[in-house]
């Protein structure tokens, strides 16, 4: 199999790309070890951020975020849990407003009165 | 209400803030923030993603996070501030007049001025779109507001016109709460926006970007109904044959920001062509005497932690006029050569002892490039990068020793693999 990355490392934004043969993985079109290990993290298991709003019980918006970056495949099913929240205020930026979904918190990020 | 201040500061967002706490440390106790919306912290309060405070911080925080350490910043020194107060015009002998709610309009006077008004996007009227006149046309940013701010989707089939960061932050924002963003079309052969955004905001939703590409068509009796794209040539014409057609119900712009200067033309302060916003020194002081300039209504920027900085400066300036006054300057321009499209500051006062950086954009992609920065035909500051795009500003230092013995106008050049 045969994957097309482009490395977010710098404003070069190489075009790597990934060879799997019997599940090892050839890297090509990098320039730099940083691109090659951002490739090899993108492969196996990518992972990000997700940030997002959750309803306030008294009609205001919240932004929210997780922890830590959690799997890129997860990342709708992410959504889908913290839409199903409301949060009561007062919060404060990095209050637990839900443990472990998906192995990450979500947290406040913003502090609201 | 007070009358007169030390410094006031016109606009609450993240450069009013960081050059209050600057002014402020560097000697000023006496400062108003006046801000037109209801709290502190301006567009980051929309701009929930995170990414920001990389630079300045070591770690990345959301719009909302980055703010909150400005705003904390302001609440511990008690710096006064005004929220809900839009400012109506700046005179020239620094006279602020502004109105709300609780005075109506009233007049204050300042010694020194920082004006922080950021910018607005360009609208579809700016780029005369053709088509209808349906609901359903937004700025990338009006949108963002309405997810992010109010809590409804403004659309749930989605085409984006331009490949600005809000537009790629909001192709990726839309998606997740379950919109189709069906394409980003960009005119230009390259995006306007960071790498970073493309990858993780389009390559992660398989969102196509099509570059060279514009809307030609949007449709639509009450509510947009479609759009058509074509391809371009190279003088941005559309091509015959390469029209497609996406049905949809939502069309956002994210085609350029404008610095938003209407007051500092009410105070006099000379603008720029290039950056839209004021000439200024390396102290960011303005045309004007006293009036400061920092942020986006300065020049705009890609990065907020360059607008903390840039603020900075012209609040310990801004300070250090009220405490001394003014001071004797003797001036040189910076200006741009190959491949540069704007240099800032435009002036560079001699009579300093501080190394300056100075903030350029490049007006075409360039690898394996040279940075240069000449008077006359000496180097006084030269470096090499392995690639310079427009969408993301450079810098180059110059040292002070060299400032200070600076004979005439000074040159930024970019030379490299075209």
């Amino acid at each position: 199999m045969i994957r097309e990355l482009t490395c977010v490392e710098c404003p070069m934004g190489c075009k790597i790309t990934v060879k799997t043969v019997d599940g090892v993985n050839e890297f090509s079109g990098y320039s730099c070890p940083r691109g090659k290990m951002y490739a090899e993290n993108e492969i196996v298991d990518p992972k990000r951020v997700v940030t997002s709003t959750v309803k306030l019980s008294d009609g205001r918006v919240l932004p929210v975020k997780t922890d830590r970056p959690v799997s890129k495949k997860d990342m709708f099913s992410v959504m889908e849990e913290i839409n199903s929240i409301t949060a009561t205020a007062p919060v404060k930026t990095g209050d637990v407003i839900k443990e472990n979904v998906f192995g990450a918190n979500i947290i406040s990020a913003r502090t609201v009165k | 209400m007070k009358t007169s201040y030390d410094i006031i500061i016109i606009g609450g967002g993240p450069a009013g803030l960081a050059a209050a706490i600057s002014a402020y440390d560097n000697g000023v106790k006496d400062i108003l923030i006046l801000e037109r919306e209801s709290s502190l912290g301006g567009i980051l309060n929309q701009c929930i993603h995170n990414g920001f405070g990389l630079a300045r911080f070591k770690e990345s925080l959301t719009g909302p996070e980055y703010a909150e350490r400005f705003i904390d910043g302001v609440m511990d020194r008690k710096i006064e501030y005004l929220t809900e107060t839009t400012v109506l015009s700046v005179s020239e002998d620094k006279k602020v007049t502004a109105m709300n709610v609780d005075s109506g309009v009233f007049t204050i006077s300042a010694k020194a001025i920082v004006l922080s008004m950021g910018c607005r996007e360009r609208s579809r009227g700016a780029l005369n779109v053709a088509g209808t006149r349906p609901a359903g046309v937004y700025s990338a940013g009006t949108a963002q507001k309405y997810v992010n701010i109010l809590g409804y989707m403004p659309g749930k089939s989605v085409v984006i016109l331009g490949s600005g960061d809000i537009g790629l932050i909001m192709a990726r924002r839309m998606t997740l709460e379950g919109a189709k963003v069906h394409a980003v079309c960009e005119i230009m052969p390259h995006s306007s926006g960071l790498k970073r955004n493309i990858v993780q905001c389009l390559d992660d939703f398989d969102i196509p970007l099509y570059l060279n590409h514009t809307i030609i068509n949007i449709e639509g009796k009450n509510r947009v109904s479609g759009v058509t794209i074509a391809e371009v040539d190279e003088n941005k014409k559309p091509i015959k044959g390469t029209e497609k057609h996406f049905d949809c119900d939502t069309v956002l712009f994210s085609v350029g920001l404008i610095p938003e200067n209407e007051l500092s033309k009410t105070a006099g302060v000379s603008l720029s062509p290039r950056t839209k916003g004021a000439v200024v020194d390396q102290t960011r002081e303005t045309s004007v005497d006293g009036i400061f300039a920092c942020g986006n209504v300065l020049q705009v920027h890609d990065l907020v932690d360059f607008v903390s900085e840039e603020a900075e400066i012209a609040g310990k300036y801004a300070a250090s006029y009220v405490l001394n006054g003014k001071q004797a300057k003797k001036v040189v321009e910076t200006n741009c050569g190959a491949n540069v499209s704007y240099v800032l500051p435009q002036k560079l006062n001699v009579n300093s002892n501080e190394n300056v950086k100075l903030f350029f954009r490049v007006n075409k992609v360039i690898k394996n490039c040279t940075v240069k920065v000449c008077c006359g035909d000496e180097v006084i500051a030269t470096k090499k990068k392995k690639i310079s795009v427009p969408g993301e500003m450079e810098t180059a230092l110059l040292l002070a020793d060299k400032i200070k013995n600076l004979s005439g106008d000074i040159t930024v050049s970019v030379e490299g693999e075209i």
